[in-house]
């Protein structure tokens, strides 16, 4: 019955639309836990390993970290702009 | 390459950015955007973030630190990535409140408080003059790079010298297109431009180099990343602590600075751009970023002698890429040029918002009876070339000799003590004024006693004793070791004690402080800003006191055109005709935000307290504030604006049906007043033909009666002629006769036309505005309107030497023409009378008219698919005639 | 026997035909176009009779036929009002105001002669 669907649909769009969000407010705390990384893998200094910074892989694991988080951005701004100018009803409710 | 040529190059470089601001200027003021506003533009426009700091101290600090410069970049890419978090809301705010800068969006988020705009102010000027003073030095630097290779050892040209000539240029750019006008809303989009086009010479070049430094000196990627891996020294070591917080302290930077604030909240132009940018900026900053490490590391291996922050230039130099090292330059000086014309304008803004306007309305109270617009452009004028002139004293004592990384450091932990009260006052209801003076001066005093003076050097301003044993011989005050903390590294010492210090301060004022209602209400409207308008609208002024016209022209001295669009787009929402709203006080608040976009909130909310007192809050306003539930919040929104329109409607019907039992009256006194227009050339006619008739007169007397006579039967056949007209245009069913018009040459007839009105009396007509325009319309009926206008000045103007000002305008595709005498305008009351038929005002100088004139011309305007209207606030009468450019004949 | 009419009326065509066809019939005719200033003159030198235009500028004609009736040196002044409007209300306005006789525009000038003739008690 197409009666009862409709409404379904709707809450589902709805429910979407705030997974997104709840995705771009995690976004960069998965950011912060990656790039603070290569801070925890360097030992105190005059530990051995010490000499050889390492500096290489480093940058390249951050490089790709950044690349990763630009994406990721990149796939849900277009989503989360949208409804945003449609002013939906929930806005106030979850409005932080 | 010769220093000469260099000097040529980056004269037409800047020549060609002037030519870019100004084109784009003169598209704004036509009101053509395009793409010249998009998200795109927002996005390069961001990059100021990277200064010359990024562009050659980057490669210098990887020199030193290794990968710790990354630091700098992640920072913002995180808080962008982050932006439904923080940016949105700050966007959200920045363009309710009208917002001009950091300082203004705090000080009116603390109850339109004054004194926190000048702590901001002030605090951001100490932490940006150094930094104004780096990026004249790079640009010096560069030159002096250049200068040493060439062979006639130009020798160095006198740097300051240089410095001056930069920073005149500097000022002279900014002041042009900085502070042309003084918009509604605190944008420029010439400079936003010129930004963006300099964001890509920056990328390109750094790229460029990047790339010739990969694949022209080493051996591809991996070998690069092999020799990153490979090197040994002991300032590569990342170290746990300065990473996080430069991460940190980097993230708040990207907020809190002035020009970051300037673009990203000022000179945005819509929200959704700020979506594009929360990927696109990150993706331009690690762009940005992609070279540095192996430009730091090749350039070491191959010059080790050489200065480590100017290795970008030095390496193309000493391979012989004159070119490569050409764009390097231009790169260079685009990220110096940019930050320092963005920087001055925000500071400008806040100097001449919150510190020389308010000094001015104090000390002058008269003042709000002057031209304030030039005021207030000269106040920034000066601020600008105050700004500047302070770099440029800091870079000459200074002597530009610290490494350039320190000094943009200190900077970003300056401008961080304003973090903590930004964020407090966006998220936190119970932020008050007294914790966020507490908080910042506080974290501002720790800042510059921690970093900031011992940045001079040991014994310049703090004497080496208290570097050793603290002030007055306490130990816990060493500058650089604060409650007995050791071994910190000295930066990450500062930031953690001046956060941690402004914080708790901030947070304690808060607690144990009492908010002003003013406080409240702004504050409930900031947290809550994505729940609707409605909030913004609560702070009340007291209703009445004020007269429409009066508040029209205190806002015209501020907005100028402006003024009169945004009050009657006022009035329509109110469902009025006109340009006169009721002065209701959600029309007062929007009002002061309109004006807040020019001067800054506190000044906007000094200016209108000046005009009506006090602003008042009522119980109901208190009430909303006090209210914490969200959804009773939404609820009493919801109410709110069915209420608003119930009201509107119930006003729109109460005007109407003031209109139809005025129009009834009217139609009573129509019939009178045609029966008395009709009727009294008929007693002339009748008296004089009866005595004619008789027939017994001189000659003299029959020629005088026989031209009485005549005279009233012209007279009589005027009249039916204008009701016949009227009746025509008011069915719609006149024949309009369109083609192509000169407006120049159809005033010229017009004024012609006219002059025989009272032609024995002393009039003067200047125009002056766009005349060569051609018109698509019925240039004989709109040559009817014109002479209208100036045959009525001619009979009612009341001035002893009577002048008619007509101003031509055009603006998208309507013309709009204002006529403005200098006499003593019609009265309020009047004002909405004159159009109707018969509505002559005073029979004191019936010049044989019927008053059926404006009447008349409503109707051609409304056929020629324009309009005309009274202008109030003009001194004198005005009357503004608009009409399309192009009428089409489509019309039924 | 001559008497004098002082004419308030601010349509020169009017005042023109009306002073020429009294002079005619040997009265002495002082004309005035405003409102206030025929006031002052019907006040300065009580005429023997006024004619008042109904729409005047500065004071109506039944704002000066008020004036005229409360002073007690014009009271009992004949005084003939004209109107070009000719609706009920405006007579009855006069009429209430104390007017001798009231005329519509345009009248006969024969009926308007006989009417001044009349007042001036001949």
């Amino acid at each position: 019955m197409p009666r009862s669907r409709a409404p379904l649909f709707l809450a589902r769009a709805v429910y979407r639309r705030r997974r997104l969000r709840d995705a771009a407010r995690l976004l960069p705390l998965v950011g912060v836990v990656l790039m603070v990384l290569p801070a925890l893998w360097s030992g105190p200094p005059g530990q051995e390993g010490a000499t050889q910074s390492g500096a290489g892989s480093d940058a390249v694991f951050i490089f790709a970290v950044w690349f990763l988080l630009i994406g990721g951005a990149a796939l849900l701004a277009p989503a989360l702009a949208d409804p945003e100018r449609t002013a939906d009803p929930d806005q106030a409710e979850s409005g932080d | 390459m010769p220093f000469n040529l260099l000097v040529l190059f980056c004269l037409l470089y800047v020549i060609a950015l002037f030519l870019v601001a100004w084109l784009v200027e003169r598209r704004a003021s036509r009101g053509v955007m395009g793409f010249l506003r998009s998200p795109l533009v927002y996005t390069l426009s961001l990059s100021i973030y990277c200064t010359a700091w990024t562009f050659y101290g980057a490669v210098g600090y990887a020199a030193r630190s290794g990968i710790e410069f990354l630091t700098i970049y992640l920072g913002p890419t995180l808080v962008f990535v982050g932006w439904w978090w923080l940016l949105r809301k700050l966007v959200r705010i920045g363009r309710q409140q009208r917002v001009t800068s950091i300082a203004d969006l705090l000080s009116s988020r603390y109850g339109k408080s004054n004194l926190l705009g000048v702590l901001v102010t002030v605090i951001a000027v100490v932490a940006s003059t150094p930094y104004i003073a780096l990026q004249l030095q790079s640009v010096t630097l560069s030159f002096a790079v250049f200068a040493s290779e060439t062979p006639s050892g130009w020798a160095l040209p006198d740097r300051n010298a240089t410095a001056i000539w930069v920073a005149g240029g500097l000022a002279l750019f900014t002041i042009l297109f900085g502070t042309r006008k003084l918009d509604a809303k605190e944008q420029h989009h010439g400079i936003v431009m010129a930004i963006a086009v300099e964001a890509v010479v920056k990328l390109v070049a750094l790229l460029a180099v990047g790339a010739f430094v990969v694949w022209g000196l080493a051996e591809g990627p991996l070998a690069v990343i092999e020799k990153i891996s490979a090197v040994d020294s002991p300032g590569w070591q990342v170290q746990p602590g300065r990473w996080a917080g430069l991460i940190f302290i980097a993230a708040a930077a990207v907020i809190s600075l002035p020009r970051m604030f300037q673009v990203l909240v000022v000179e945005n132009v819509e929200e959704s751009h700020l979506a594009r940018a929360s990927w696109a900026f990150p993706l331009y900053l690690c762009l940005m970023s992609l070279f540095i490490l192996p430009i730091a590391v090749i350039g070491m291996e191959r010059y080790p002698q050489a200065n480590p922050d100017m290795l970008v230039l030095t390496l193309p130099l000493s391979e012989g890429q004159g070119a490569l090292a050409m764009l390097v330059f231009l790169g260079g000086f685009s990220s110096a040029t940019s930050m320092v014309i963005v920087e001055t304008i925000a500071l400008a803004t806040m100097l001449s918002n919150h510190l020389l306007m308010p000094l001015w309305l104090r000390f002058k109270p008269g003042a709000l009876t002057g031209d304030l617009r030039r005021g207030v452009l000269l106040a920034r004028r000066f601020s600008i070339i105050g700004v500047l002139a302070l770099g440029l004293a800091y870079f000459r004592l200074s002597g530009g000799s610290a490494a350039l990384a320190a000094i943009g450091l200190i900077a970003f932990a300056g401008m961080a003590q304003a973090l903590p009260v930004l964020l407090g006052g966006i998220f936190w209801r119970g932020a008050t004024k007294t914790g966020a003076v507490a908080g910042l001066v506080t974290g501002f005093a720790v800042w510059a006693y921690t970093l900031f003076l011992p940045s001079f050097g040991q014994g310049a301003v703090i004497p080496a004793h208290v570097f050793a044993g603290g002030a007055f011989g306490l130990p816990w005050l060493r500058p650089q070791g604060l409650f007995g903390t050791q071994g910190m590294d000295p930066l990450v010492h500062s930031i953690f004690w001046s956060l941690v210090l402004n914080t708790a301060a901030f947070c304690a004022g808060s607690i144990f402080s009492f908010p002003d209602p003013v406080e409240r209400v702004q504050g409930a409207a900031f947290v809550n800003a994505f729940d609707g308008e409605v909030q913004a609208e609560r702070l009340g002024w007291s209703q009445g006191q004020a007269e429409p016209e009066a508040l029209l022209i205190l806002a015209q001295r501020i907005l100028g055109e402006e003024a009169l669009s945004f009050f009657e787009a006022g009035a329509r929402a109110q469902g009025k005709d006109g340009y006169l709203p009721d002065i209701t006080p959600a029309f007062l608040a929007d009002l002061e935000r309109r004006l807040a976009g020019s001067v800054g909130a506190a000044t906007a909310h000094a200016m209108i307290s000046q005009l009506f007192g006090q602003a008042t809050v009522t119980v109901e306003d208190l009430m909303a504030v006090a209210t914490e539930a969200a959804q009773i919040m939404e609820y009493s929104t919801r109410l709110e604006q069915n209420q608003e329109e119930l009201t509107r409607t119930a006003r729109q019907l109460r005007e109407a049906n003031e209109k139809l039992t005025q129009l009834s009256v009217q139609k009573d006194a129509f019939l009178g007043q045609i029966s008395h227009e009709l009727r009294t050339p008929m007693t002339s006619i009748r008296a004089f033909s009866e005595i004619l008739s008789e027939g017994d007169l001189p000659p003299q007397m029959v020629a005088d009666y026989g031209h009485i006579l005549h005279d009233e039967a012209v007279r009589l056949t005027r009249l039916l002629d204008d009701l016949l007209d009227l009746s025509v245009l008011e069915n719609g069913t006149v024949q309009l006769n369109l083609g192509l018009s000169h407006l120049g040459r159809m005033l010229d007839r017009a004024e012609a036309a006219a002059s025989q009105t009272r032609p024995e009396r002393a009039f003067r007509i200047e125009r002056e505005g766009v005349e060569e325009i051609f018109l698509h319309t019925d240039a004989d009926r709109l040559v009817q309107v014109f002479i209208n206008l100036i045959s009525n000045a001619r009979k009612y103007c009341d001035a002893e030497a009577a002048v008619l000002k007509i101003r031509l305008r055009q603006k998208g595709g309507r013309v709009i023409a204002d006529f403005i005498d200098n006499g003593s305008g019609i009265a309020k009351e009047a004002q909405g009378l004159i159009f109707e038929k018969f509505a002559r005002l005073t029979d004191q100088r019936r010049a044989g008219g019927a008053g059926l004139g404006l009447a008349i011309c409503r109707e051609i305007m409304a056929n020629l698919g324009g309009s005309i209207g009274y202008l109030p606030g003009q001194k004198g009468a005005a009357f503004r005639v608009t009409l399309p450019l192009r009428l089409e004949a489509a019309k039924g | 026997m001559t008497g004098r009419v002082l004419l308030i009326e601010d349509e020169q065509n009017i005042a023109e035909a009306i002073r020429f066809l009294l002079s005619r019939d040997g009265f002495e005719v002082e004309v005035q176009r405003d409102g206030v200033a025929g006031l002052q003159a019907a006040r300065a030198a009580p005429p023997g009779l006024v004619i008042l235009d109904l729409m005047l500028p500065g004071l109506s004609g039944i704002e000066i036929l008020t004036a005229l009736r409360a002073d007690p040196r014009t009271e009992r002044l004949p005084v003939m009002m004209l109107t070009a409007k000719g609706q009920g209300r405006d007579r009855e306005a006069a009429e209430a105001a104390g007017v001798s006789v009231f005329m519509s525009k345009p009248f006969a000038n024969a009926e308007m002669r006989a009417q001044v003739r009349a007042l001036m008690g001949m």
